[in-house]
């Protein structure tokens, strides 16, 4: 590991009885990133931010902050602050109070906690509510103490367990981008949990992504979007489209009674007659104009109003069983006059194509 | 592994569990093995298994003392469960008025010992009784006496079942049957009772438990007609005969025993039937229904008022019923047998110790076994440790501390006869329900807050302290009520502990009652219900008090 390390993971498993919440998981954080754990609930992210809390025992592996060995250290030792998704305030206590509920502890004098707290409430931008009860505050606001309690003795590592998945929609938006600028204000090293997807784009440095105790890819947040590495990344990140495909050579790969064009991947080249999986993203399907490849046609089924765009379910021609969703603007619906029972002409790039090989039993 | 010695939260969390186990062994586990053990032995001491159950279970008299029981228990249960759940149900579901009167009235048995309703009966229709010229021939002394005492003394016991299973109906259901045009009727027969079922087995469970280990009652106006628990009094008390005495308090741990396994396999029920939110149910008015409901909830109330009224007011007339001008004679105790006031400042002082420490001891464990985080099986069984005493009749558990106390070899030895072993087994006897009311309290407390003071550094005891116990004062207080009131009106545990220096108020109800002095038991009896007035009010205001302290974090959004 480098200096730039702030924490790492080697090699964690976690059981409880016949379960096992995680696997073999590896990981390296580097100083000042924000990494998401992103992944379904029961796929093991909350427990391994627990393990790095030290509010959970791991069975194996080894877990080093900025150089020392913490595998075995009890929280109190540890140097990290957490908010939790029920933020755990303290419902007896005050604002200030809650706040400076650990810098007591560390020996801080009365009246450079009352400073430090004061500052904290500004930061998050809740000053003067220092007398106030968490039971007086909006959901944010409540949010944003206990924002402010966990980075109250400036901590190198910020855990965040799903901490906006209280909020309402319009609150939440906001709030992540608040946690954003202060984090990198602040510069701290910090993990976030959580099982939505936007929240983990918009924000990550870097998201790690879980299913069933295991890590499925480790990536930056375009990286994980356009480059799944795994079948469960492609589809459980976005909308997608999978069809089941045959490689037919020269870049070609059939797909029932279509042959659709595809750049191929250097690491992972198809044998002739090979099956594979391709993905398309919906918003990676075109309307046909005069220069495209990949032309397909097909027939609206039904469209779904989605804001600022609709999403269209097309049954394709000489594709039976599949249907293939895709995304267009509203005007460009207007324009063509597309509605459901509309024949529709389609075209999608060959480098907007991913595939996945079967593996072959040769 | 990580080791426990490096962590000081989990190093006292830790100790405290051994050190919780441990007592809770000694005061509740031991007493029980030793009663168990005892029967097994015949009076030299012989091991001879199980042949004092088959010789007292082949005695003609046996039989018909179980018979006895069986009869009274079954016929009180009969009268008490659908009267209780008619009395529940007009609180719940119907708009008739004075309802806080009448919840208040319902509970209000609780605040006296057992003994009292028998003593009220007596006054009534017993040899002096108010309506014995219009009884006929008929004798209250007997089986009928029994039943009339033992409904008033089960009656909140049930009612409460049913209340809380009532409350936790879903309105929505109902407004779904209404939607599809279901009758009032119907409704009852398809959405209320089908929810009731479980309540209906614990309350039928409850009360026929509390009935056959009740011996209060049949003591008092039992005359001749005796059943098992009181047979156990005459053969320790009166005849010393420890070996017999434990042979039928294992015949009595049977129904107990029985009637707790049912109702924690029914509990476990319970709560699958919730879990989701649910809208409460609020009853609509209507007329003739919510008036049927107050004429019937008139009559139950009626009932206690007279029951508690006329040994209250006997307790202060000169000669009842001959001469019912008004004097304070019966409180001058002096001269009675059963310690007098003596007895009365001993109660308070039992009260006092064992809503203190028995309120410690419970919240401590329902948090260790909550919270504790190390050692889970042990706290699992330290859960069932806080769990048995539910299972175990008062006369059995001070029975059993008579066997293990007061064995020679036992260094706690220097316990028995003293004020301390009347307050560890009062503790040990009321454990479970107050076990169970903290255990719920700590349940709603977010248990994150532990692992964000941990995170923080902060030791465990001091989040303990400065958010739990704020957070659960009412709850904290409820219990040490419960404790206090249990422990003055409480006669079957206490009865075989208490030694001439540590007579209590309770006990000197029986005693005097046993010396023919009924004038005075039923100033005692009065004396016991007035205090337990006095100290359940004063912990509402205390409650009342600490909630309005802490109104505005309490608060909800």
């Amino acid at each position: 590991m480098s200096d730039t390390t702030a924490l790492a993971i080697y090699n964690v498993s976690k059981r409880f009885e016949a379960f096992h919440a995680l696997e073999a998981i590896h990981l390296e954080i580097k100083k000042g990133e924000l990494v998401c754990f992103l992944g379904p609930s029961g796929c093991g992210k909350t427990t391994l931010l627990r393990i790095i809390a030290g509010l959970e025992s791991c069975d194996e592996g080894e877990i080093v902050q900025y150089g020392k060995t913490v595998t075995h250290l009890p929280p109190s030792k540890r140097d990290y602050g957490i908010v939790f998704q029920s933020y755990a305030l303290f419902p007896n206590l005050t604002v200030a109070k809650n706040i400076g509920y650990g810098l007591r502890e560390k020996g801080m004098e009365k009246k450079e906690t009352k400073k430090r707290v004061k500052e904290l409430l500004a930061l998050v931008g809740l000053s003067g509510s220092e007398e106030k009860y968490p039971s007086e505050l909006s959901g944010g606001q409540q949010q944003r103490v206990a924002f402010a309690r966990a980075i109250a003795t400036k901590p190198s590592l910020l855990l965040l367990d799903e901490p906006l998945s209280a909020l309402d929609a319009r609150v939440r938006e906001h709030l992540r981008q608040e946690i954003r600028e202060l984090q990198k204000t602040l510069g701290i090293t910090t993990i976030m949990v959580t099982h939505d997807q936007e929240e983990a784009l918009s924000i990550a440095d870097k998201i790690v992504v879980m299913n069933h105790g295991v890590i499925e890819q480790i990536g930056t947040p375009l990286e994980i979007y356009r480059h799944p590495k795994t079948l469960f990344v492609a589809d459980f990140i976005g909308k997608i489209n999978l069809l089941n495909a045959l490689y037919r050579g020269e870049n070609l790969f059939s797909v029932g009674k279509l042959s659709l064009v595809v750049h191929l991947d250097e690491t992972s080249l198809p044998a002739e007659d090979q099956a594979a999986k391709l993905l398309i993203r919906p918003e990676d399907i075109k309307l046909y104009d005069a220069e495209a490849e990949n032309i397909i046609e097909g027939i609206v089924l039904k469209m779904t109003f989605l804001g600022s765009f609709c999403r269209l379910f097309v049954s394709i021609n000489g594709l039976l069983e599949s249907v293939l969703l895709l995304d267009l603007p509203h005007k460009v619906l207007l324009r063509d006059a597309i509605r459901e029972q509309s024949p529709i002409k389609l075209a999608i790039a060959p480098k907007d194509i991913c595939y996945f090989l079967e593996p072959t039993y040769a | 592994m990580r080791s426990v010695w490096e962590d000081s939260n989990r190093l006292l969390l830790s100790a405290l569990t051994l050190l919780l186990t441990l007592g809770l062994c000694v005061i509740i586990l031991a007493p029980l093995v030793q009663i168990l053990a005892q029967s097994f032995f015949d009076a030299a001491h012989r091991f001879v298994f199980l042949d004092n159950f088959i010789d007292y279970l082949t005695h003609e008299k046996s039989l018909r003392l179980i018979r006895n029981s069986l009869f009274v228990a079954l016929t009180s249960t009969l009268i008490v469960v659908p009267t209780a759940f008619g009395f529940a149900y007009a609180l719940m579901r119907s708009r008739m008025p004075f309802k806080p009167f009448f919840r208040y009235i319902s509970f209000l048995p609780l605040l006296a010992p057992s003994l009292l309703p028998a003593i009220s009966f007596v006054y009534l229709f017993g040899h002096q009784g108010f309506f014995k010229p219009w009884m006929g021939g008929g004798t209250i002394y007997g089986a009928w006496g029994i039943v009339l005492g033992e409904c008033f003394y089960v009656f909140p016991h049930i009612v409460m079942i049913f209340l809380s299973a009532l409350s936790l109906s879903d309105a929505r259901l109902y407004e779904a049957a209404q939607s599809m045009g279901a009758s009032s009727l119907k409704k009852f027969f398809t959405i209320t009772l089908p929810a009731l079922k479980y309540a209906l087995v614990s309350a039928t469970l409850v009360s026929f438990t509390l009935v056959v280990t009740d011996f209060g009652v049949p003591k008092v106006i039992g005359g001749d007609f005796s059943v098992l628990a009181t047979e156990i009094y005459k053969h320790v008390i009166g005849q010393q005969n420890f070996a017999l005495g434990a042979t039928v308090g294992i015949l009595l741990l049977v129904p107990s025993v029985v009637t707790f396994l049912i109702d924690s396999l029914v509990q476990r029920k319970q709560k699958a039937v919730l879990g989701s939110k649910f809208v409460l149910y609020v009853p609509k008015k209507a007329p003739i229904f919510d008036t049927v409901m107050f004429i019937f909830a008139l009559w139950v109330a009626l009932f206690f008022l007279i029951v508690l009224g006329v040994a209250f007011f006997a307790s202060f007339v000169k000669f009842w019923p001959y001469d019912l001008s008004l004097v304070l004679k019966h409180y001058d105790f002096s001269s009675m047998d059963g310690g007098g006031w003596d007895s009365y400042l001993n109660s308070l002082t039992l009260a006092f110790w064992s809503a203190l420490l028995g309120t410690i001891a419970v919240f401590t464990t329902a948090y260790v076994v909550e919270r504790g985080k190390v050692f889970p099986p042990l706290r699992a069984f330290l859960k069932l440790l806080a769990l048995l005493p539910m299972a175990v009749p008062g006369l059995v558990l001070g029975l059993g501390y008579i066997f293990f106390f007061n064995h020679p070899h036992n260094p706690l030895n220097a316990l028995y006869q003293t004020m301390g072993i009347l307050v560890v087994c009062t503790v040990a006897h009321f454990f479970t329900a107050s076990f169970i009311t903290a255990t719920t309290t700590i349940k709603q407390i977010d248990d994150e807050f532990e692992d964000v003071a941990e995170s923080m550094g902060v030791a465990c005891y001091e989040t303990f302290f400065k958010v739990i116990v704020p957070i659960a004062t009412p709850s904290i207080l409820h219990i040490a009520r419960y404790f206090f009131v249990n422990a003055m009106t409480t006669v079957s545990a206490v009865v075989f502990l208490y030694a001439p220096s540590t007579t209590l108020a309770s006990v000197a109800v029986l005693n005097m009652d046993d010396a023919g002095d009924i004038s005075s038991a039923a100033a005692m009896a009065s004396l016991i219900v007035a205090t337990s007035l006095g100290i359940t009010l004063l912990f509402d205001a205390l409650s009342h008090f600490a909630l309005k302290q802490s109104q505005q974090w309490r608060k909800t959004r």
